[in-house]
């Protein structure tokens, strides 16, 4: 998969969400271009196109970032926190899905800039028919904020 | 988490708010809905001034662009500065499909930005799908952050 391709980034680090996650997005036929980052240094190098992603394109950003908020090296809310404070990134919805129930990391993500904020569900199928629901809403219903006329205009741009 | 949610719609067709009131009413009965027709009526009963001091806080904006006196753009920049209004997600919902007014919104701290249907269908399954999402899935911010001075 070219990386500039990308509709969902999916930074988590835990296997079993990612597995769930995916399961359900492509049982829906929601996503089948789904980027996975396990911590947040991954993911800050996938939106920031460097590292290992130094051929991705500003441009081309994903849909969406499904950003978990307990995780090694950099936690969620440090990559909330960088994406929404740089012009070239800011526009990128992001929605933390966490497991946390502390009121003050939901108050934080908000007050940072976070689209939206949802709490994972313990029980399998909650859990599914929520990523069911995140897909349909933010691949479907959402206008994500590069639009045909913009790509076209980022594809001249290269 | 609270019970009965309040939400404001910022539109100044008035077809379009009894179409979106009609809409919530059979997804979210409980859903209480309140409603101004300009941007400068909205941003005084979000700060609950003049004519709203007594409104209660709103848990989730729906906010169209083109308004009279005050813009939607506007709007939306003066809510994410204020520390008090910041949290509180604002939808856009508009009819203008340009790329620039995506942009802009999503730069001001939109929260989304959905575009307005042009057929009753589509429109009352697009308010569905807000509400699912807004009042069913996402944690929205308590509403004490939003009246903390």
């Amino acid at each position: 998969m070219n990386s500039n391709e990308v509709e969902i980034l999916l930074v988590d680090d835990s296997q079993d969400d990612i597995d769930l996650t995916l399961h359900a997005l492509r049982a829906e036929n929601l996503a089948n271009r789904v980027f996975i980052a396990r911590d947040g240094e991954e993911a800050l190098d996938f939106l920031f196109c460097k590292g290992p992603h130094a051929e991705r394109s500003f441009e081309k950003p994903p849909k969406l970032v499904l950003l978990d908020l307990k995780m090694p090296k950099v936690d969620g809310m440090e990559v909330l926190k960088q994406v929404k404070n740089d012009p070239r990134t800011r526009t990128i919805p992001v929605v933390l899905m966490t497991s946390s129930r502390e009121e003050r990391d939901m108050v934080s993500g908000y007050n940072l800039g976070v689209n939206s904020y949802l709490q994972k569900p313990v029980d399998f199928d909650q859990f599914r028919k929520m990523v069911k629901l995140i897909g349909l809403y933010w691949l479907v219903t959402n206008q994500p904020p590069l639009t045909a006329t913009a790509a076209g205009t980022a594809k001249q741009a290269q | 988490m609270n019970s009965v949610r309040h939400l404001l719609i910022v539109d100044d067709n008035p077809a379009d708010i009894g179409l979106a009131c009609e809409a919530l009413k059979q997804c979210a009965p409980s859903c209480q809905i309140n409603s101004v027709e300009d941007g400068v009526e909205a941003l005084a009963f979000l700060n609950r001034r003049g004519n709203y001091s007594s409104a209660l806080p709103a848990d989730l904006v729906i906010l169209d662009l083109n308004l009279p006196k005050r813009g939607g753009l506007a709007v939306l920049a003066a809510m994410k500065a204020s520390p008090d209004l910041r949290c509180i997600p604002v939808i856009i919902f508009s009819t203008s499909q340009l790329s620039q007014d995506v942009k802009r919104s999503y730069e001001l701290g939109a929260n989304c930005y959905v575009c307005k249907p042009g057929n009753l269908v589509e429109y009352f399954a697009a308010m569905k799908s807000i509400e699912q999402f807004w009042f069913g899935l996402a944690s929205l911010p308590p509403r004490g952050e939003q009246t903390k001075q």
